[in-house]
Order: C-alpha cells, then sequence, then structure tokens
C-alpha cells in the first residue's frame, strides 16, 4: 500500500450497471481507482490485464457465474477477493468462500461497510508485534517477507491464509474462538458469519497439514474455537 | 385376587377372539365346515330313509311272490294222492322239511292240528299275535313287518316279512301256515350303504374345507399385497407399485391402487415443483430488490454525507430518506427473512458454539441502546457449560430480537439476561421490568406485526417481524420460545435449545415465570 506505486486499483464485476456506477463513485470518492466488468467472461481477462489490487466480484453474473470466476482468479492469483451477494444465508455464499473469497458483503450494504471490508482486506500485517520469524507446527514463518515455509519448501498461501495463520502463530497456546478470529483477521467487531472463518480453516488445512483429515497445525478445540498446533523442533 | 382370575380367565376367550377377527380364512374355513356339515347330515339322512324304504318295499313284493309261489306248491302237495292218508301232521312236518330247505330265504311256521312245526333257528314268537288272528279268521294271504326271533339266544332280533294264510285240508280243515322273510342281507347292504354315505359327507365336507380355504387365501393373498403396498406408500416409498394379474376384480383392485399410488406421486411432485418455484421466487426477488436497494442506499449514504453543502430543505430530505431507506432496508430483510421461512427455504448452520458468549455478544452490540435509553443491561451466566449444536448467526438474532423488545418496552428499568443449561438444554431468559402484556396475549406477541398496545410508537425501531422471526428460528433448531408477561409487571422471554440439534425438549433449565415477580405491583 505504497503511495510510490500509485493509487490502489480496484476491479468490479457486476452486471448492474447503476450498482457499478454507484460502486465506482464511491471507491473513487475514497482514493481508489476503479476498473469496471460487466460479464463474467470477460472478468479473467479484465483481471489479467488490470492487474488490480482487490476484486469486488458479484455472485450472479450472466455468462461465468461469479463463483467460477472466483475459481479462475484464484487459480492464478491470491489477491484479495470480496464478494457482493444478494443471497446471504444461502448455499451460494458457502461455495463462493470455497471457491476462494476472502470475505462478502451482503447486499443491501451501507457504502462505509463496504470500504470498511475493502480497507481490512488491503491491509498489510507488519512485523511489529515480536519476532520476525515465528514458527507454528513444522512450519516457519516469516512475517516481514509473508513466506511460510516447511523445511525448504515454500507454501503459497494468500494474504488472507497468511494472516490467519500467522494471527494462531502469534499467540500458540491461546485458544481462538471464531469471533475472536472475525475480529482479529476480518476486522468484524461484533455480529459476523462464522462460515467465513470455518471454510477458511478448511482452505489453509488443504495447504499446510499433511492430512488435512487429521490436523496438526490448526487444531479445532471442541465448542470453542481453534488453536495452534504445538511447535515441532 | 379375584380380579386377578376373572382376567386370567377372559384372556384366552380374547385371545380366541382375537384369532377368530384376526383371520380371514380361518372365519371361511370353519363357516363353511360348520354349515356343509349340517347340510351333509341333513342329506345323508334322507337319502338312507329312502334307500331303506324302498329296499324294505322291494323285499315285501320279492317276499309276497316267493311265499304265493311256495303257498300254491304247498296246497297241492297237500292234496296230491301220495299224501292222501297219511296222517296229516305228518304231511305237513315233510312239508315244512321241504321249506326247509330254503331256509336262506324264508323259514315257515306252520300251525298243525297238534302242534305247531317251526323251522329251525326261528322262534314261534316271530309271527305277530295280529297275523295269527286275521289268518284265523279270514282266507286269503296276509302280510306285516315282524321281529323275527331266532333260537340263538346270542343273535339279536332282526326285522323281517311275516306272510300269513291257510292251507286247506282234504276234509276243509285249515292249517295255517306262516312265511318268516329275515331282511338279513338287505339289512347288510343298508349298513353297507350307510357307511358308505357318512365315509363320503366326511370326505366331501373335508375337500369342501379346503376349497374354500383355498379359495380364500387366493382372494386374501392380493388383498394383503394392496394392503402392504399401501402402507409402503403411506411411508412414502411413492414408486411402490402392485402387481396386476389377468382382468379380475383382484386385479382392478391392483389397477385401481397403482392408479391412486400415481396420481399421488403426480400430486406430490407438483407440490415439490411448487414448493421449488416459490423458493426459487423469494431467492429471485431477493436478489432483484436487493440490487437496486444498494445502489439507493449508496447514492442516500453519498447525498446524506455532503447534507451540508445543500440548503436546509435538501439538508432535511436527504436525512429523511437516508433514515427510512434504512428502515425499509431493515423490513425488506425481515419480510425475505419471513418469506424464506413459509417457503421452507430455511436451512441451519450448525456449530458447537457457546451460548453464553453468544448472549455477552449481544448484550455488549446492544449496551449503546440500552446506554442512551438510560437502561441498565444485566447479564448473568447460571452454569458453567453452555455450549449447544445452533447456527449462531440465527441464534444471535433471536437473542437480538429479544433484547432489543426488552429495552424498548423496559419504560427504562433493568433489564435482566440470564443463560443456564442442563445436561440436555441450554436456556436463555430476558427480562423486563416494563409495561408487560395480558396473560392471554402470551402467545400473539409471536405473531406477526403485533403490538400489545397499537397506539404506542416504536422507539428502536423494530418492524414488527422480529419476535415471529425469533419463533422460526427457535423452531428450526427444535427449540421453544416462550413468553410470560402480566400488565405493569413487565415481561419475560425464554428460549431453550436441545444441546444435541434434532433432541426433543422435554424441559428447561430456567423458569418461564421469572423468580422475581412478587405477584403483583411494579417492583421498586
Amino acid at each position: 500500500m505504497s503511495e510510490a506505486k500509485g493509487k490502489i486499483r480496484i476491479l468490479v464485476v457486476d452486471d448492474d450497471a447503476a450498482l457499478s456506477e454507484m460502486l465506482q463513485i464511491v471507491l473513487r470518492q475514497e482514493g481508489f481507482e476503479t476498473v469496471w466488468c460487466g460479464t463474467g467472461d470477460e472478468a479473467l481477462q479484465e483481471f489479467r490485464h488490470a492487474r488490480p489490487d482487490l476484486v469486488l466480484l458479484d455472485l450472479m453474473l450472466p455468462g461465468r457465474d461469479g463463483v467460477s470466476v472466483c475459481r479462475d482468479i484464484r487459480a492464478e492469483s491470491g489477491v484479495p477477493i470480496v464478494m457482493l451477494t444478494a443471497k446471504s444465508d444461502t448455499s451460494d455464499v458457502v461455495a463462493g468462500l470455497e471457491a476462494g473469497a476472502d470475505d462478502y458483503v451482503a447486499k443491501p450494504f451501507k457504502a462505509k461497510e463496504l470500504i470498511a471490508r475493502i480497507r481490512t482486506r488491503l491491509r498489510r500485517t507488519s512485523g511489529d508485534v515480536g519476532n520476525d520469524v515465528l514458527s507454528i507446527g513444522d512450519l516457519s514463518i516469516s512475517v516481514s517477507s509473508h513466506v511460510v515455509k516447511r523445511g525448504d519448501e515454500a507454501l503459497p498461501l494468500t494474504p488472507l491464509e497468511f494472516e490467519l495463520l500467522l494471527a494462531l502463530a502469534r499467540r500458540p497456546t491461546h485458544v481462538f474462538t471464531r469471533e475472536a478470529l472475525l475480529d482479529e483477521v476480518w476486522g468484524y467487531r461484533n455480529a459476523a458469519d462464522t462460515r467465513l472463518v470455518n471454510v477458511h480453516v478448511q482452505r489453509l488445512r488443504a495447504k499446510i497439514e499433511k492430512d488435512p483429515e487429521h490436523p496438526e497445525i490448526v487444531i479445532t478445540v471442541r465448542g470453542i474455537g481453534y488453536r495452534a498446533g504445538e511447535t515441532q523442533h | 385376587m379375584k380380579r386377578n382370575t376373572e382376567a386370567s380367565q377372559r384372556r384366552p376367550a380374547r385371545g380366541l377372539r382375537a384369532l377368530w377377527w384376526g383371520s380371514l380364512p380361518l372365519r371361511v374355513l370353519v363357516s363353511t365346515l360348520g354349515l356343509s356339515m349340517v347340510l351333509m347330515t341333513l342329506a345323508g339322512f334322507l337319502l338312507m330313509r329312502q334307500a331303506t324304504s324302498g329296499v324294505v318295499e322291494t323285499k315285501r313284493q320279492a317276499a309276497l311272490n316267493e311265499a304265493a309261489n311256495v303257498y300254491a306248491f304247498m296246497q297241492e302237495r297237500l292234496r296230491t294222492p301220495e299224501l292222501r292218508g297219511a296222517a296229516v301232521h305228518e304231511s305237513l312236518s315233510r312239508l315244512a322239511d321241504l321249506a326247509d330247505a330254503q331256509a336262506a330265504q324264508y323259514r315257515v311256521v306252520i300251525q298243525g292240528p297238534v302242534s305247531s312245526l317251526t323251522s329251525t333257528g326261528i322262534r314261534a314268537e316271530s309271527v305277530p299275535a295280529e297275523l295269527r288272528a286275521r289268518v284265523d279268521e279270514d282266507q286269503g294271504m296276509f302280510i306285516t313287518p315282524t321281529r323275527v326271533v331266532f333260537t340263538d339266544a346270542t343273535t339279536l332280533p332282526e326285522p323281517g316279512w311275516a306272510i300269513g294264510s291257510a292251507l286247506i285240508g282234504e276234509t276243509g280243515e285249515r292249517y295255517p301256515v306262516f312265511y318268516i322273510f329275515p331282511m338279513t342281507t338287505e339289512l347288510q347292504t343298508l349298513r353297507a350303504l350307510q357307511g358308505a354315505v357318512i365315509a363320503a359327507g366326511v370326505a366331501l365336507v373335508l375337500a369342501l374345507g379346503l376349497i374354500a380355504y383355498t379359495i380364500t387365501v387366493q382372494i386374501v393373498r392380493p388383498v394383503r399385497k394392496a394392503s402392504t403396498t399401501a402402507l409402503q406408500l403411506a411411508s412414502g416409498q411413492l414408486g411402490e407399485r402392485m402387481a396386476v394379474r389377468g382382468t379380475d376384480d383382484l386385479a382392478s383392485l391392483a389397477t385401481s391402487m397403482n392408479r391412486m399410488a400415481a396420481e399421488l406421486q403426480q400430486r406430490i411432485r407438483e407440490l415439490e415443483t411448487l414448493s421449488t418455484l416459490q423458493q426459487r421466487f423469494v431467492s429471485d426477488v431477493s436478489h432483484e430488490l436487493r440490487t437496486p436497494m444498494t445502489t439507493i442506499k449508496m447514492a442516500a449514504d453519498v447525498l446524506h454525507d455532503a447534507r451540508e453543502n445543500f440548503d436546509p430543505v435538501t439538508a432535511r430530505s436527504a436525512e429523511l430518506m437516508n433514515h427510512e431507506i434504512d428502515r425499509f432496508d431493515l423490513m425488506l430483510a425481515d419480510l425475505l427473512e419471513i418469506s424464506r421461512f413459509d417457503a421452507g427455504a430455511a436451512v441451519l448452520a450448525l456449530d458447537e458454539t457457546d451460548v453464553a458468549a453468544l448472549v455477552q455478544a449481544e448484550v455488549a452490540a446492544n449496551r449503546s441502546v440500552a446506554d442512551a435509553l438510560g437502561v441498565e443491561l444485566r447479564c448473568e451466566k447460571l452454569d458453567e457449560d453452555t455450549t449447544a449444536e445452533v447456527d449462531t448467526r440465527r441464534i444471535r438474532r433471536i437473542l437480538r430480537n429479544l433484547i432489543t423488545n426488552a429495552i424498548e418496552h423496559s419504560e427504562g428499568r433493568p433489564v435482566h439476561v440470564q443463560v443456564a443449561s442442563d445436561a440436555n438444554a441450554v436456556a436463555v431468559t430476558v427480562r423486563d421490568h416494563g409495561v408487560g402484556f395480558k396473560a392471554e396475549d402470551a402467545a400473539r406477541v409471536f405473531d406477526r406485526f403485533w403490538r400489545a398496545d397499537p397506539s404506542r410508537t416504536r422507539i428502536v425501531g423494530g418492524t414488527g417481524l422480529g419476535l415471529a422471526i425469533a419463533m422460526e428460528d427457535a423452531r428450526l433448531h427444535s427449540g421453544w420460545l416462550t413468553a410470560w408477561g402480566r400488565p405493569g409487571r413487565g415481561a419475560q422471554f425464554r428460549l431453550t435449545l436441545p444441546r444435541e440439534s434434532g433432541h426433543e425438549l422435554t424441559s428447561s433449565p430456567l423458569p418461564v415465570i421469572p423468580v422475581d415477580d412478587t405477584g403483583s405491583g411494579v417492583p421498586a
């Protein structure tokens, strides 16, 4: 988020012209640069071309639907994706999250709410708290360089997954409730959807655990939440 | 004790009764056997009577013919020259001997001038006195049934025919002669016939029973199959059908059953389609309304933020618009939620969660509202472990609805939230000491858009659907949501949730009537 690189660019993928224009007005007011794409089919091409810092993605799109667009983008980039959805409690949200979206905003939302979500996802954790190198399970985390390694092998995590792992690694003995993780990683102060945590813990486990069925790094504490696995030396 | 014995006596009777009414083939079998037995007995009886009278009549004719021949022969002999002169007694005796040679067919009793001559084997009593009298009086041949008495005491008397007449001597003197025809062979024939009739009757009755049973079973089997098929249909196996064989009544039963099943399946499919359509409609409406709503909301936000640059009228308009859009938004969300419940489209996302933590979070979230209205908001956790399998979002919504509702109606008095648990359930009570409501309204508070006092204005700005949604959410968890209230003594809402999802609730860890209710007046 350095000023030297110029403005932060946001790709808006939504088929509703009025909403897209309104979104762009608000985002520009907040100092972001915006790119708009109206169909799912062109979204990936537009993404490659514009190289945005964040994607706002509507789940219901003509052509390719939001979930598959999300999966396509995630396949080639860890860029933060925030979904816009009209159906907050259906399986669509879970499908979107499982496809790799970091967060979602349910329509109708307030401009401030959306901006807050975007800013949280653009926030980069600095290594000012404690050590620069942390360990969790048999992994080592280099905070400032955003790299997670098992031995010499680097594990490709998205910024969100990195933050989730980091939050757990920073307080190894602490048991985090889902609400606490929502606060720490997603920036939700109170009521929010714990499915975010569940889905992203599953995605994280799939990348870092040797056997995701029997996790050793992100451990479920029944009835409470999650904690970091024992450090192995 | 007495009752016991009575009961034990009645039990086998009841068992038999149950057996009787429990099996159609048994009923048909027993009825067929009983009725055909009566019928066969009657038929056998008639048959035997007919046969007996026929046999007896034939014997009578034969006996008469035979007797007439023998009589003629005897009469002639008595008058032949060679016998002439011999003592009558002697001639008679010789005749009797001749007759004896025919002993297989008949016996003779001749009343001589001195004594009676009787064939060997029978006794003179075999001739009825009545017949003797008639022969004495009249000329001619007389026949009468008799009982043949044998000299051998071990042989029982047998029925037979006795034919009487008189031989006329040379000099015109009369010698009564009697021919006794025992019906020994006829009796044997009739006995054999009787045996045959009984055997045939028994065989016929048994065969009839068997036939009736077989036919009943043939009819009962498809009926039973129909019954099990109907049960399977009722239990939801709509693909179940009966095999149709032939074109008879049973086949038409099977056809009707199958048609019914097909109709049922069709109806259910239609309903399912309708429900799916409804769900899709709700979802589409939701999407279609929400997108323009988002644009409106954002535009209103922009205008609202820039209102300081407007003239006072435009600025106030922007403010009002912003406020009302928020209200509209809330109402839209609640309406969509309710229609989702109505369509059965609401699903639970269950998680093992500490309910007390949710309560504390909701209490904390509503503290600013409570503070603004000067309401003291207290939260108390009574038990250590308050985890349950719940849908966090829905439970938080229930709690939010109950807490804001309590704050709104508290009239500035404290609101008290309690969480407790037992082995099977977790309960939360939200108690206020405000206006309360009438006891009979306890169920109606959950009605959509219901207001205890229609003239009251809403302070917190609920949509009127909050408690209705809370009730639906509780039901979805197979939980209980109950309300208690008295005018002027406040209200208490209790939410009880099973710790394991789907577990039937039987009791709640917290009472529905608040323990602090003194029964009258407003607490200090």
